[in-house]
């Protein structure tokens, strides 16, 4: 199986796997309790919050550890508009965001905020000018995420915390894809709330966090028990938290060092496919991306087929596609990148990892250049373009 | 999420391609939803249809059920093709995920499709055959609200 689907979520480094194992048969205690058995779990659980915040520049006591990206969105972005609604009820976002953001932005609006939904260029990066024009007295929060997890691209953070901070509005960040992939540092960029996932960088699945800046004062999102700090209920989920706490350890330890690498292979594979399958194209910027995504749309074809296709040679890929969306739109990134409907539809997403080889890329390439060429031998779309009639063809 | 035969259908399509100067061709769906299918009908003197090819644009059950339709049209009447809906072409495949029944509608549409143009042609009028629509995809969206 060669697996190209590590933005979806990762393999649990063995590291990582080793220093949860303890805490599920032997060290179970509720860290929360008084005896010193439970203390031995409170213990790794500090330490694991220490790691987690040193990736990005935060205080220990700034991080509240949820059950993953979407509860860490919901939480910054409900919590904020209800604490400060005296304030204003507008909010600005991007249009290509997570649906976790997205979702939750449409939900405010039936509840009576206002949302602008900022506009991104060709290659997905947020329009400054028309953030910035966007801004309003009455707005309390700026939700912009940190790097697109369909197409990859970093949105520039420093300059959309800048405006954030001069104009005194609260700045959140989905940073599910970022976190431990590329540096983030907290206080050089302005944030005040960023939103990140275990699963997605080798730790396990099921744990996440909310960074909230000391000072914000937003409420709880679940309400019961006095854990985090009595922002956060809940039992701590221990395994988990040592978890993300060991795997963003790791990814400190070789950030520079994976970027590297895998954008390297990545730059590879982007070449490769485009030199040598026709009519295809990059979605997202060229350099300003994830060191491990590549986006890709072929002409004529649909993505689902695609990924159908690709399964059977034993690789694991997603796309954009309506058929995968489950709508009959194809994805709300590829189109707001200005994509037309019939193009996104033939998406393909390969998302590498640092244990990704040269082989493998090879070996996608060469079964990916057969498939594409099988799926247009049956394409209606592609017999016009062949015949010069280009009716359905843009 | 497919059923075997939707599988075998999808892997190993029957009949993909086209036929030259055809007694009737027929596209329907669009780009704009993911899904276009072309069906090519020869069909002889006698009104039997002898040949069934297709192209297909579009997801896996796009594929399996424009094989399944010409499977189930060839060496039929024109009329008793008429009877191969797309509730024929579904059973024919052991069913499909309820978010794929619209690629069924598709196939039957191509059929219908490709038997109009064949009437046009000779100028002639098949019992019970309406002017397809074009655009299946917009007449499902327009249902939704």
């Amino acid at each position: 199986m060669i697996y190209l689907d590590n933005a979806a979520t990762t393999a649990v480094e063995e590291e990582v796997f080793a220093a949860m194992k303890p805490y599920f048969c032997e060290q179970y205690s509720n860290p929360s309790a008084i005896y010193s058995f439970a203390g031995k779990s409170m213990k790794a659980v500090d330490e694991a919050r220490e790691k987690t915040a040193r990736l990005i520049g935060a205080q220990p006591n700034e991080i509240y550890f949820t059950a993953g990206g979407s509860e860490s969105d919901n939480w910054a972005i409900k919590a904020a508009a209800e604490a400060y609604k005296n304030k204003g009820k507008h909010i600005i976002t991007s249009t290509i965001e997570h649906h976790a953001v997205l979702h939750t932005c449409q939900y405010l609006e039936k509840q009576g905020y206002e949302v602008t939904y900022v506009d991104v260029d060709e290659n997905g990066v947020i329009k400054l000018d028309a953030l910035e024009a966007a801004v309003r007295p009455d707005t309390i929060l700026i939700t912009v995420m940190a790097a697109n997890n369909e197409i990859g691209t970093i949105q520039p953070l420093k300059e959309i915390g800048a405006l954030a901070r001069k104009n005194n509005i609260l700045f959140h960040t989905d940073a599910v894809q970022a976190y431990g992939h590329i540096p983030l540092n907290v206080d050089e960029l302005n944030i005040d709330m960023l939103s990140a996932s275990g699963h997605k960088f080798h730790g396990p699945k099921g744990i996440g966090f909310l960074y909230i800046r000391k000072g914000v004062r937003i409420g709880s999102y679940i309400h019961g028990g006095a854990q985090e700090r009595s922002r956060r209920a809940g039992t701590l989920n221990t395994p988990g938290i040592v978890g993300m706490g060991a795997a963003a350890d790791l990814a400190a330890a070789k950030l520079a060092e994976n970027m590297t690498k895998v954008s390297e292979l990545r730059d590879y594979l982007i070449q490769r496919v485009l030199d040598e399958v026709p009519y295809s194209r990059l979605n997202g910027h060229p350099v300003k991306r994830l060191p491990g995504n590549a986006n890709f749309c072929f002409r004529f074809i649909e993505g689902e087929s695609l990924l159908i296709l690709l399964d059977q040679q034993g690789i694991c890929a997603s796309s954009g596609s309506a058929c995968t969306s489950g709508s009959l739109d194809p994805s709300h990134v590829l189109l707001a990148i200005g994509l037309p409907h019939e193009i996104a539809h033939g998406s393909l997403r390969l998302t590498l990892s640092e244990t990704t080889t040269k082989e493998e890329i090879d070996f996608t390439v060469e079964e990916l250049k057969k498939i594409v060429e099988r799926l247009r031998s049956m394409s209606p779309l592609y017999e016009d373009f062949v015949k010069g009639g280009m009716n359905h063809v843009q | 999420m497919y059923s075997e035969k939707v599988m075998d259908h999808f892997n190993n399509p029957r009949n993909v391609g086209e036929i030259e100067n055809p007694s009737g061709v027929g596209t329907v769906g669009n780009a704009k939803c993911g899904d276009i299918m072309r069906m090519y009908l020869d069909i002889d003197e006698n009104g039997v249809i002898q040949e069934a090819r297709f192209k297909t644009f579009g997801c896996g059950a796009a594929v399996a059920t424009s094989s399944m339709a010409t499977e189930l049209v060839k060496g039929k009447t024109v009329q008793q093709a008429l009877e191969v809906t797309n509730k024929a072409v579904m059973e024919a495949l052991d069913g499909l995920p309820p978010v794929k029944v619209h690629c069924s509608l598709l196939a039957e549409e191509a059929i219908h499709a490709a038997l109009w143009d064949y009437a046009e042609k000779n100028h002639i009028t098949i019992d019970g055959l309406e002017k397809p629509v074009n655009d299946i995809e917009e007449k499902l969206e327009e249902e939704e609200y």
